[in-house]
């Protein structure tokens, strides 16, 4: 044991030794430790790790609209990493969107919103990096067809969608709503995932936080509409369900179950409630309250008749009759804003492959939604979700059964 | 050739309820734990898919979730002059195989045994005198109080969200509860089940009968609820599949609903799937466990080294592993001497079915659980008096609709045909309109019952197989008559127009399926001449051995067995954490 101990230590230190750095980074402890804290913000590991890799050195395949592309090595590996980078090269990365050599970056990377970081958090972010063990790991990034695969047609693209500049606080609000729109806007990069985004893969800035389609979910708005978002839950509730996956209401999967692992359920108090801080700011506002939205389909629809027959056969013993569901076990669906998307696709995906909860430190249960595709057929779905969408006081379109065909087809081809 | 893997603290063997409650209990201590595990990995989220978890043809008929006799059989023979034959099915009782162990498929009822239960001997001794006790019964004191075992019994029905209505809380009886029960600290962590209309009736009658009614303690929950691990469990809906079943709604209490999602987290935690141990290795002295050999299901063996060996596998499977290991002294039968395999005891599973007028009764027993019901306690244990009646025991008294399977659920009253259209008239018209009243009684110790290794037959891995030497004693077939025909008393009094009465009688058979409760042969004592482990669950011979599960009952009480196994859990587990591991050797010296 004490052998391979010692072999190890001396290939760690012949490594160090044929990769000198181009400049020392910022040994001090507290800097370490805020970068560290910076990267668990940003939830770098995500994507920048493969299931069963080791932490930063180089992600899985990540599917664009675009093509395929792969999160490269970020441990300072010399070869393979960014053991030959200086910060500058960092900074410019993250908040232009040009790395090391003037390669520019695509915005699976999401330098729209690094961009907003303060030099600062970069400059400790830059020591944490430096102190990963090196990782030697050839990651082939550019997998995109042409000409997505030429790297210079992001120059065009940035010119139309990409505006640079750091995170300006606004002076007429509090300290923590401004550090909540820091970390939701730039750290937390959470438009990434929930805002709509344009034909060219630009976030649709008119439309920050709505909900957009993702990899076959549906990640929902959550802006502080008390129908479609997230209004109706207190800043307690929505830091319960960042901190540990589960709330009064909800449980995350998917990829936000992810998002909670590695990153919210780490983060502190004070920050989490910052986010609240911020994204509950202007609740009370509800989409198709008064006006403007739908109303439910009427309860004799023959959609909903049938619907309601699957529902009590299939869904009632852990949702309930009412809706209701069980607090950190089953998640209501009365109220809900996934259910009641304009978009229906996690739900759907979720009653035809089902999901299992993110399990926490605080609430380890991680319960599953068992997968009820293989024995409904899309028609079958449709109408459940239909009444789902449409029961309790809830109200949204109805699904078709080419919408379930096509999340169906989607789930098929992912596996 | 094993070959030897690298140092723990703790090896467990079996990650059932048992299992899972000390490996849990240790990992906080900061130990290194591994847990060997004979069967598959399982949790509700990957294998009780509600969609095919209610499976009768699947998981009651062809036994899925349990252990098979390819994996390992056990012989069985009615006393020692006959010769032991292999079981070929499990029948008479259902071990569990797999993660969560037969604690995935059990039922959910959790009793308390009776306060005089751990003094059973001495009890009936002070109450009847020693002539009381038949020469050959060999009932004997467990080497602990109900007042030592409270605060565990507490710990475990917090953790498994236990719904019921205490009888007895600080010596204050409380309407609505089991009067004779022990005194509790506190309440149940959760209110009592809804009932259905069969024990509803069940319970006017005995009421109106001067018995005292009272809901039945049941792992499966009345309400969500979240355990003191932080570990959340779901509302029974009572869809009838327990038994023999695992359950997919998170209702039901077991290692994979109330221990597993938190252990699995742990970093000093690791579980070896599909690992089956052959033998506790010892050292030269025959004093120490060394640690485990076992073999994978690719056929390679290892050696596991581990300061501690916790045996935590199904009963009947730690006592053969303590013979196979040469842990202690075998019982022979002809001299009495010897404790290993001694005490083998079981459960006096009687029943009265009741026939209803369909016409005017529909108990429609399609609503049920495991554990849902009311229950009268007067003719348990030795809650009424045994001494003009000439035998000793008795049994917790129960209207448990536990569901109507519609394979294995074949109702028909006395004189209907056995086949055809008459059949089929019969069947129809009682399947609704048929109730039974179980009487769960007490099975005590008898010199002529025990465990020992069969000397002609070897499992898959050429072991001998277990041999279950054992008969109903005259004790036991007497009071199961005299409780069968008090029961038969409430259900005829409920307006039953035709009665079945099924009192357990000689000779055991292992074919039908009775009960799982086998119990024993490993018994815990104060005496190391009557017992194979100490109050403690420690085994006197090898200190850093211990053994949780039913394997150490000296005897069984009329109550299911598997509160007393949890609580005995958390008791052996508290001792190794607060004494044991301050100064490892024999807890208790005899």
């Amino acid at each position: 044991m004490t052998r391979t101990r010692l072999a190890a230590a001396a290939a760690v230190t012949v490594l160090l030794a044929a990769a000198p750095r181009a400049e020392a980074a910022d040994q001090d402890f507290a800097q370490i430790e805020r970068g560290r804290y910076i990267a668990v913000t940003a939830d770098c590991v995500a994507c920048h790790s493969a299931p069963g890799g080791k932490p930063y050195a180089g992600g899985s395949a990540l599917q664009t609209p675009f093509g395929t592309l792969v999160a490269p090595n970020i441990t300072p590996d010399r070869e393979t990493g960014i053991g030959s980078w200086t910060e500058e090269d960092l900074r410019r990365t993250l908040q232009d969107g040009v790395g090391r050599g003037g390669k520019r970056l695509y915005p699976a990377m999401p330098y729209p919103a690094y961009t907003k970081m303060t030099d600062d958090d970069i400059h400790a972010l830059w020591a944490y990096l430096q102190t990963l063990a090196p990782v030697r790991n050839q990651v082939d990034v550019n997998q995109l067809p042409f000409p997505f695969n030429v790297r210079l047609v992001m120059a065009g693209w940035n010119l139309l969608n990409f505006e640079p500049g750091r995170f300006k606080p606004d002076p007429q609000k509090s300290p923590e709503w401004n550090r909540g729109a820091y970390l939701v806007e730039a750290l937390g990069h959470c438009g990434t995932c929930h805002t709509p985004k344009t034909m060219l893969g630009a976030d649709d800035t008119g439309k920050a936080l709505q909900g957009a389609n993702l990899q076959a979910w549906y990640a929902p708005s959550i802006t502080a509409d008390s129908r479609k978002g997230i209004g109706g839950w207190t800043a307690e509730q929505l830091t319960a369900y960042l901190k540990t996956g589960a709330n009064h209401q909800s449980l995350a999967s998917g990829p936000m179950a992810e998002e909670i692992q590695n990153s919210s359920s780490r983060m502190t108090d004070a920050d989490l409630s910052a986010i609240a801080a911020y994204l509950l700011d202007g609740k009370g506002s509800a989409s198709g309250q008064g006006g403007g939205g739908p109303a439910p389909l009427a309860a004799d629809d023959a959609r909903m008749t049938a619907g309601s027959a699957i529902y009590t056969d299939s869904c009632m013993a852990c949702h309930g009759g009412d809706g209701k569901g069980q607090t950190f076990l089953f998640p209501t669906l009365a109220g809900s804003g996934v259910v009641q998307a304009d978009d229906p696709a996690t739900l759907i995906r979720l009653v035809l492959d089902g999901s299992r909860a993110v399990a926490t430190d605080t609430r380890p249960t991680g319960p599953a939604m068992p997968p009820l595709g293989w024995r409904l057929d899309d028609a079958q779905v449709a109408a459940v979700v239909t009444y789902i969408r449409n029961s309790w006081r809830n109200a949204a379109a109805p699904v078709g059964v080419d919408d379930v065909a096509k999340v169906r087809r989607t789930l098929a081809e992912a596996q | 050739m094993a070959r030897k893997l690298p140092h723990k603290d703790v090896v467990v063997i079996g990650l059932g309820w048992t299992g899972a409650i000390i490996a849990n209990e240790l990992c906080d201590e900061g130990l290194d734990v591994v847990a060997l595990e004979r069967g598959p990995w399982r949790d509700t989220a990957t294998d009780f898919n509600l969609g095919y978890a209610p499976d009768e043809l699947r998981y009651n008929s062809r036994q899925e979730l349990m252990l098979r006799p390819a994996q390992t059989a056990v012989t069985a023979r009615n006393n020692a002059d006959q010769t032991a034959l292999p079981m070929r099915q499990y029948g008479s009782f259902h071990p569990g195989n797999g993660v969560g162990g037969a604690g995935v498929h059990w039922a959910g009822i959790t009793w308390r045994f009776s306060p005089y239960d751990f003094r059973l001997r001495s009890h009936y001794t002070e109450r009847y005198g020693a002539q009381a006790i038949p020469d050959d019964m060999t009932i004997q004191d467990w080497g602990l109080s109900y007042e030592e075992m409270e605060p565990y019994y507490d710990r475990f029905e917090y953790l498994a969200g236990v719904s019921g209505k205490a009888g007895n809380l600080n010596g204050q009886i409380q309407d609505g509860g089991n009067p004779f029960e022990g005194q509790r600290k506190r309440e149940y962590p959760n209110p009592p089940m809804m009932q259905t209309f069969g024990p509803t009736l069940f319970a006017e009658t005995a009421a109106k009968m001067g018995y005292k009614p009272f809901p039945i303690p049941s792992s499966l929950l009345s309400r969500t609820y979240t355990n003191p691990l932080g570990v959340t469990m779901g509302q029974c809906t009572f869809c009838g599949f327990c038994t023999n079943y695992g359950c997919a709604n998170y209702s039901k209490a077991s290692a994979q609903t109330t221990v597993l999602p938190v252990l699995m987290r742990k970093p000093n935690f690791e579980l070896r799937t599909l690992c089956e141990v052959l033998k506790v290795n010892l050292d030269p002295s025959g004093k120490r466990a060394t640690g485990v050999t076992y073999v994978d299901s690719s056929g390679d063996e290892f050696e596991q080294p581990a300061d501690l060996v916790v045996l935590c596998a199904f009963m009947l499977d730690n006592v053969r592993l303590m013979l196979l290991s040469g842990v202690g002294t075998p019982y022979d039968v002809r001299t009495g001497k010897g404790t290993l395999g001694r005490n083998f005891c079981y459960q006096m599973a009687n029943q009265v079915v009741g026939f209803f007028d369909p016409k005017r009764y529909n108990f429609n027993n399609f609503i049920g659980g495991g554990a849902t019901g009311m229950a009268i306690d007067e003719l348990n244990n030795d809650n009424f008096d045994h001494g003009p009646l000439g035998f000793l025991g008795g049994g917790s008294t129960r209207c448990a609709p536990i569901g109507a399977e519609p394979i294995s659920k074949r109702p028909t009253p006395p004189g209907s045909p056995t086949w055809g259209s008459g059949w089929k008239r019969a069947m129809r018209d009682s399947y609704l309109s048929n109730l039974s009243v179980g009487c769960e009684a007490s099975s005590y110790a008898n010199r002529g019952n025990f465990l020992d290794l069969d000397p002609t037959y070897t499992d898959r891995l050429g072991r001998p197989l277990l041999r279950i030497t054992f008969d109903f004693p005259d004790n036991d077939v007497r009071m199961s008559a005299y409780v069968t025909g008090k029961v038969a008393e409430i259900v005829r009094a409920m307006g039953a127009q035709q009665i079945v009465e099924n009192p357990r009688t000689r000779p055991w058979s292992v074919v039908p399926y009775q009960s799982t409760h086998v119990v024993g042969g490993t018994a815990m004592g104060m005496d190391p001449s009557t017992s194979v482990v100490n109050p403690y669950l420690q085994s006197w011979d090898v200190p850093n051995l211990f053994t949780v599960g039913a394997n150490v009952f000296p005897q069984n009480s009329g109550f299911n067995p598997t509160g007393t196994v949890g609580a005995l859990a958390f008791r052996a587990a508290d001792a190794i954490r607060t004494r044991y591991l301050k100064s490892p050797g024999p807890l208790v010296h005899a």
